[in-house]
């Protein structure tokens, strides 16, 4: 059995290393400021879908990312990690899209790049969104069964676990069993193939890039990354990617995947910021006590009184 | 993200800065031969750097993240003995996992065996962070490096035997040290016979101190001459675990270096191949090996000279007392001023001889596919020596400064240090085998002083001495450290008593060793006198004291 992988991924800022630059006056994000990074949950996903081609022989895994030029560069790394290649997905019309925007220009992408795809990994969140919607929309949108905070897969099978049911869905033949983390537990759940999985940061962390791997791919190269006028001719090693396909990393714009510019970018996405506010914490009045028995009783008392302690 | 390779620019400086890495780059790539038929081979020297850069950013990577963090549990935890094999603390085969999973195995070797075929100087600072993170971890991933002895003299059937599962992970040791036969391996008694019915060697006897002795791939040094009770009677064979009849009989309980087991190992007529000709087991392959070993100590020692450092500047910058960091305190700062200095003086040391092993060791290489051209031959006689003569000053003097750094920086962190709860007092502990174990301090003393005697230190002192520089007030103080070291040579020479030229000996090697240094760091802050300007100040006052040292310490000598 082999499968056919897509993985869900995201370059963003490195919300986790802030320092004082780190938002724009506006209170936005001050991109510039921050290392673009792997969003994390992303590394997960690509963790669990590597596990799979460990484990299946002939399974591909092929990563998909929207942004701009520079954003190819979590193709390479998931590439020195065991990825098969990638496609960017990017174009001035995806610009300024929100979660809905977005999940309609990947779904678009997927149903255009890898229409049999058996399974869709990605995240469950990333770091700079937080908004943890992007997968189960993606799911919707390609009308697949999704399973969110995924922490393991456990199984493949041809046959759904015994009091099991496909839910009425065709699909694959496939059936997928995975661990998910809920509310004070984890939850063992299955669904036929093809499904969406989001991970979660509690699954097993992803491998290293393996060395080899990264001599090997190291120049990698989106057409859009290529400096303004310039074809991969005009580059050094220019031979290299000749003889190399593999060198050349898929790129899709809108029109690649026909998609219909009233749903993506900006105009595609409903949601608008309004306003952004700091939040100061400031002690409106306080109290001062002493550590008098009577205090100590006083207080106790009072907080009871509030339901802070029970 | 922490990265124990991108966050030290010394390394990168090391590594780039020298006139003889494209030298090394196209030797090493045989003018770049196998960028046709591998796809991970370089195009040209600057594409190799680039490779080099991103490896070892790799290392970085999983050290910062994996090992380093691992490293107070394995410390802690320590090996297991189970039924005669050794099982490893539970996070060192984390480590392993990612160093295996990055396919950090076999990096020196060619690729047709499944290597990466990097230089050295690059396997050498990989060795570097590693031990920077975890010292005794970095013992077990580095006797990879036992893999070289194995390819330079093995047949071409052991090599395309063994080398592949190297190259997949698999871990060595060096079967050398007996209970009676330490320092002085010539009295190895481990016992070879060739089994005639079974046509193939059998090991018999007991080893002890064996580094990470329940390897996949044993190098086992035994006594194949019988009646023999030097080292002429000695030969070198490979054991490989999955023949079985080697046990683990125990598991020392050590120091420090607690994640790197050492064992005592029983053979019971343990199948092995003979690996090269018989005889030459110590003479000529051991050599080879510690060599090889020694450089590697030497890269554990810089490591962990970093580590020390790296501990006391963020305790000295985060503790305060009198209302202050006690970094700010004059007193502080020169503790750690000089665990710094003797770090980057190490350090320009401990790459310098990477750099000569590689030429030598590609020279040597290419020598087995063709004959070399007369400049070739001379170029490898040239740096084989100088390899020879540079080993043991980089092994010694590195050692005894990762001592000296491991004790400063638990001086920095006062009380707390003494404490069990900082890295500090592991860094103290993993260093203070690295003056013994691959030979001590004494022998490496041993095996240098001959290069004072025969002028070739004082020669290679001027070659590294420039006409000027823009450091020239230490320039001058060099060239007066020279001088007495010069002197001292040539007064205890003038002695013609081995005794004396013996007990002065320790001290000559570091007069030399001092200087060398000092001349090394001066040429990188030539460079970047940003990385290394405040260290060249800070080492030549320490080399120039030490220097007087024991320039009176021998006239002292020399007159009773």
């Amino acid at each position: 059995m082999s499968l056919k992988i897509i993985v869900l991924a995201k370059q963003v800022p490195d919300t986790r290393n802030v320092g004082p630059d780190a938002m724009t006056p506006e209170g936005t994000v001050n991109r510039s400021a921050l290392p673009a990074i792997f969003n994390p949950e992303d590394l997960n996903a690509l963790e669990q879908a590597l596990r799979l081609k460990d484990l299946f022989p002939g399974t591909t895994v092929h990563v998909l990312t929207m942004g701009p030029g520079r954003a190819a560069e979590v193709i390479r790394e998931a590439m020195y990690r065991g990825a098969d290649g990638g496609y960017l997905l990017t174009d001035r019309a995806f610009a300024g899209a929100d979660t809905l925007a977005t999940s309609y220009a990947l779904a678009t992408a997927i149903k255009h790049v890898c229409p049999d795809a058996d399974l869709i990994i990605g995240g469950r969140q990333a770091i700079d969104g937080d908004t943890a919607q992007v997968g189960p929309q993606v799911a919707e949108k390609l009308g697949l069964n999704q399973i969110t905070y995924v922490e393991e897969i456990k199984s493949l099978s041809n046959s759904p676990l015994k009091g099991g049911n496909s839910g009425g869905l065709e699909g694959s033949g496939l059936f997928i069993t995975v661990k998910r983390h809920i509310d004070g537990g984890v939850e063992t759940v299955e669904s036929p193939l093809p499904c969406v999985l989001t991970v979660n940061g509690s699954a097993a962390p992803c491998r290293p890039r393996n060395v080899k791997r990264v001599m090997k791919f190291k120049r990698c190269l989106a057409p859009m990354e290529l400096p303004q006028g310039q074809g991969f001719g005009d580059l050094p090693y220019a031979a290299e990617y000749e003889k190399k396909p593999y060198l050349k990393l898929g790129q899709l714009s809108c029109a690649d995947v026909d998609a219909d510019l009233q749903q993506c970018g900006l105009a595609g996405s409903p949601t608008k910021v309004k306003n952004v506010e700091n939040i100061v914490f400031k002690a409106k009045e306080s109290k001062v006590l002493t550590g008098s028995d009577e205090d100590v009783n006083g207080l106790i008392k009072e907080l009871l009184n509030e339901r802070l302690i029970g | 993200m922490a990265n124990y390779y991108k966050d030290i620019s010394e390394i990168k400086f090391e590594l780039e800065q020298s006139p003889l890495m494209p030298r090394i780059v196209e030797l090493k790539e045989r003018s770049f031969e196998d960028k046709d038929q591998y796809d991970e081979a370089p195009q040209d020297y600057a594409d190799a750097m680039d490779t080099y850069d991103k490896v070892l950013d790799v290392v970085g990577d999983i050290v910062a993240n994996v090992v380093a963090p691992n490293a107070e549990d394995v410390d802690a935890e320590g090996p297991h003995h189970e039924n005669g094999r050794v099982r490893y603390a539970s996070k060192t085969y984390e480590n392993l996992a990612a160093m295996n999973q990055a396919g950090l195995n076999g990096m020196t070797m060619p690729r047709r065996y499944g290597g990466l075929n990097l230089p050295v100087t690059v396997y050498t600072a990989a060795n570097e962070i590693v031990s920077a993170g975890d010292a005794g971890f970095e013992n077990i991933w580095s006797l990879q490096d036992c893999i070289e002895t194995l390819y330079c003299f093995g047949s071409e059937e052991q090599r395309q035997k063994y080398i592949p599962r190297v190259c997949k992970g698999e871990t060595m040791s060096m079967d050398l040290t007996e209970p009676d036969a330490g320092s002085d391996l010539q009295s190895v008694m481990l016992k070879a016979t060739y089994d005639e019915e079974n046509q193939c060697w059998r090991l018999n006897g007991s080893k002890r101190f064996i580094t990470n002795g329940d390897s996949d791939i044993h190098l086992v040094l035994a006594r194949s001459e019988a009646g023999t009770r030097d080292g002429r009677g000695l030969s070198m064979f490979i054991y490989d675990k999955r023949d079985g009849g080697v046990d683990v009989r125990r598991i020392e309980n050590k120091l420090g270096i607690h994640g790197s087991p050492t064992c005592e190992l029983v053979y019971k007529n343990a199948k092995c191949e003979l690996c090269g000709d018989r005889k030459l087991g110590l003479i000529k392959y051991v050599m080879s090996l510690m060599n090889g070993a020694r450089l590697g100590i030497a890269a554990q020692s810089v490591g962990l000279s970093q580590a020390a450092y790296n501990e006391a500047v963020a305790y000295a910058k985060d503790r305060r007392q009198f209302g202050k960091a006690i970094i700010e305190f004059p007193a502080v700062q020169e503790l750690i001023s000089n665990i710094k200095a003797r770090l980057d003086a190490g350090r320009a040391l401990l790459y310098q001889t990477a750099r000569y092993v590689d030429i030598y060791k590609a020279l040597e290489d290419i020598s087995r596919d063709r004959k070399l051209e007369p400049e070739e031959r001379a170029e490898l006689k040239k740096y084989s020596r100088l390899a020879d003569a540079f080993t043991p000053l980089a092994k010694g003097m590195n050692s005894e400064y990762a001592n000296q750094n491991g004790y400063d920086c638990i001086q920095v962190h006062g009380g707390s240090g003494f404490m069990l709860e900082y890295a500090c007092q592991r860094i103290y502990r993993d260093a203070r085998i690295t003056s013994i174990y691959e030979g001590t301090t004494q022998l490496q003393v041993v095996a240098a002083i001959r290069y004072v005697t025969n002028g070739f230190y004082a020669e290679v002192i001027e070659s590294l001495t420039p006409e000027s520089s823009t450091f020239k007030g230490e320039l001058e103080r060099v060239l007066a450290m020279t001088s007495k070291f010069n002197a001292c040579t040539a007064a205890v020479k003038e002695t013609g008593n081995q005794d004396t030229l013996d007990l002065c000996a320790r001290h000559l090697y570091e007069m030399a060793a001092d200087v060398i240094m000092c001349l090394l760091l001066m040429q990188n802050a030539a460079k970047s006198p940003e990385l290394f300007g405040e260290s060249l100040r800070n080492y030549v006052r320490l080399a120039e004291a030490e220097v007087e040292k024991h320039n009176s310490w021998i006239k002292n000598t020399l007159g009773e």
